[in-house]
């Protein structure tokens, strides 16, 4: 685990919340008993980082501190041991891929291969125009649709090298993809329709 | 296969509505007050009434469970919490309650909640399950909305809150005092244990942490009655439960099944088979990535469910399925499992800490035969090392593993050695 060290990045001077984002702190705040604000750093963090266009200066961590009261250095644990926050700039489309052993046994390789071919890029590693950063992830949870990637906050599933390709190259062309199931699943249902509950509901529970 | 009419979760693939409207169609939140009226003391009984044992992995008692809150409310108030955290490789079951069934959760939050006399609840979901958090918030809201939590609870008397929480990326926390450490602001290290979480846990305040999946079936098993659940399944392992069947099978997919339904017949049943048939089925690991895997021989009469495992020397921990068919380089996938838990250990305890890592990288040189025989019994003894010795099961999640590869597949890891010592030998001459 490395900290805020010396290869991050200085960052901005100074950080302040944006005002919609202000309001939104004190509704985050005001979730937890008094007193204990710290438990909203990591919300606060959160939408730094998104303020900040996907990484977290130490300016934006500092005024987090300040803002819970909390020493700066307990928030800068706090930012360097969750993997979400992101302590150096990434591009626009963070990719995500994950290769744990449920998605590495449905072909993470081949994503990871097709990742590669169309950004010209691997784990760990930017484009040169700074619109994608490529990473390798432990497992996002997604399993009975692996393999599968995460890009900003939408999950894309039931890849292959075919369908990561064509998902990668319409973002650069500048197109929103629909996230899930890029096979047109339905959630975790079997690829060929669901084999239970198929009299669903408006059967049942009709008190 | 289980009846339909036995599913408790008929969302699942969210075929209908999963906001309110949908979810009072399909049954929830209909005599939600009815079913408070049943008391503390009575639904905590009906729930160890139905055998509910914990969802989550470790397979704990749940009313068991809810009856270590103290039984009066002192200066401190009661938490519940629940474990959304769900990280586990090959597990994605509470991901599909959240986003297509979320108000069967809240129901579920307000009636343990009110069983172990919290005022208030939060819901620890992990950080990168950023639409199904959008989901289940939308369901908070309608909830607030329609009276059904907040002040006066399904006009119950009862004040319920229930707040969402986010986490960030961090495995560990799944581990539930590592949960409350991050709930309260910190780093997600376990905490030591005594004090448990219903003396002292979050703020310092009695507390039950619960995995998604147990607190969203307890409405049902109310309603319909314990004997109902408890008439699902084997003695002691009792109920429905959602599987995740991942790998190399021809249709990979979450279905809700009775415990103890053998494991070929979920994989056959619901999943299309294993990819090639039952015959080309190489291994399983039943219980999501830190039970021990079981080879074909195994799997052939199995029954998934708690103790049928632990008979075998693997676990159902989250009944997350992982299919390996002949193809699989099985130990290259337990080496990558290695290097997940690796990456997760928090670095409080020096053994999982160190161990993991001392693990991770002597089973990449076994992917290759790079290393001697006796290296295999040393790894052994290192995860026994492992195993045991730390603050938190983390270490044993690493340890486990291994320890059912070496246990099932030794003859693959010397032949490896052997191959790689005789190849050495021609490329020297």
């Amino acid at each position: 685990m490395s900290g805020p060290s010396k290869k991050a990045p200085a960052g901005p001077e100074s950080f302040a919340f944006s005002a919609e984002n202000q309001a939104r702190i004190e509704a985050l705040v005001a979730k937890y008993p008094e007193g204990r604000q710290a438990s909203a750093v990591l919300p606060l963090l959160d939408l730094a980082q998104r303020e900040c266009g996907g990484w977290l200066p130490r300016a934006a961590m500092d005024h987090v501190a300040e803002l819970l009261s909390m020493a700066p250095i307990r928030v800068y644990e706090v930012a360097t041991f969750y993997t979400m926050f992101n302590l150096r700039p990434v591009g626009a489309h963070f990719v995500q891929v994950c290769t744990t052993t449920p998605c590495w046994l449905c072909g993470s390789n081949e994503v990871v291969r097709a990742v590669r071919e169309t950004l010209g890029i691997g784990p760990g590693e930017t484009t040169e125009d700074g619109k994608f950063t490529v990473t390798e992830v432990e497992c996002l949870g997604a399993c009975v649709n692996a393999p599968m990637i995460q890009i900003n906050d939408d999950y894309y599933e039931d890849l292959d090298f075919d369908r990561t390709k064509k998902l990668l190259e319409a973002l650069q062309r500048g197109e929103t993809p629909t996230p899930g199931s890029q096979t047109g699943r339905r959630y975790g249902a079997p690829q060929s329709g669901p084999k239970t509950l198929l009299a669903t509901a408006s059967g049942k529970g009709k008190a | 296969m289980l009846r339909d009419e036995d599913r408790i979760f008929t969302n699942l693939y969210g075929q209908e509505d999963s906001g309110l409207a949908g979810a009072r169609k399909r049954g929830d939140w209909q005599n939600t007050k009815t079913l408070l009226e049943m008391g503390r003391d009575g639904i905590i009984q009906a729930i160890k009434d139905s055998g509910l044992r914990g969802r989550g992995g470790a397979g704990f008692g749940a009313g068991l469970k809810w009856s270590f809150m103290p039984k009066e409310v002192g200066a401190k108030p009661h938490y519940l919490v629940v474990n959304a955290d769900e990280s586990e490789p090959g597990t994605c079951k509470d991901r599909d309650i959240m986003r297509n069934d979320p108000h069967k959760l809240l129901e579920g939050c307000l009636i343990a909640g009110f069983a172990m006399a919290a005022h208030a609840c939060y819901i620890y979901i992990r950080g990168e399950f950023i639409r199904e958090a959008e989901r289940l918030q939308a369901a908070i809201d309608e909830a607030y909305e329609a009276g059904l939590i907040g002040k006066n609870a399904c006009k119950s008397g009862w004040d319920f809150d229930i707040y969402l929480h986010r986490g960030a990326g961090a495995y560990i926390c799944g581990e539930e005092t590592g949960l409350l450490e991050s709930l309260e602001g910190k780093k997600g290290q376990p905490r030591l244990k005594p004090p448990f979480p219903a003396n002292a846990g979050l703020y310092g305040c009695p507390t039950t942490v619960n995995n998604v999946e147990t607190i969203a079936v307890a409405p049902e098993i109310l309603r319909r009655g314990p004997e109902w659940f408890a008439g699902i399944g084997r003695e002691n392992n009792t109920g429905t439960k959602l599987f995740c069947i991942s790998g190399h099978v021809n249709e990979p997919c979450l279905v809700e099944e009775a415990m103890g339904i053998s494991l070929r017949d979920l994989i056959e049943t619901h999943a299309g088979g294993v990819r090639g048939g039952w015959d080309n089925l190489l291994a399983v690991i039943p219980g999501g990535s830190s039970v021990p895997v079981l080879p074909k021989s195994i799997c052939d009469t199995v029954l998934m469910d708690f103790d049928s495992l632990k008979e075998v020397k693997s676990g159902l921990g989250t009944a997350a399925v992982i299919v390996m068919d002949k193809s699989t380089d099985i130990v290259k996938a337990i080496a990558r499992l290695a290097k997940f838990y690796m990456h997760e250990s928090c670095g409080q305890c020096t053994p999982c800490r160190e161990g993991t890592g001392w693990m991770w990288r002597v089973m990449e040189r076994l992917v290759k035969g790079e290393a001697q025989i006796n290296e295999i019994d040393m790894l052994e003894e290192v995860t026994y090392e492992v195993e045991g010795h730390t603050i938190c099961a983390l270490g044993d999640a690493a340890a486990w593993p291994i320890q059912g590869l070496i246990r099932h597949f030794r003859p693959e890891l010397e032949r490896r050695i052997h191959e790689r010592q005789v190849g050495g030998d021609t490329e020297a001459a």
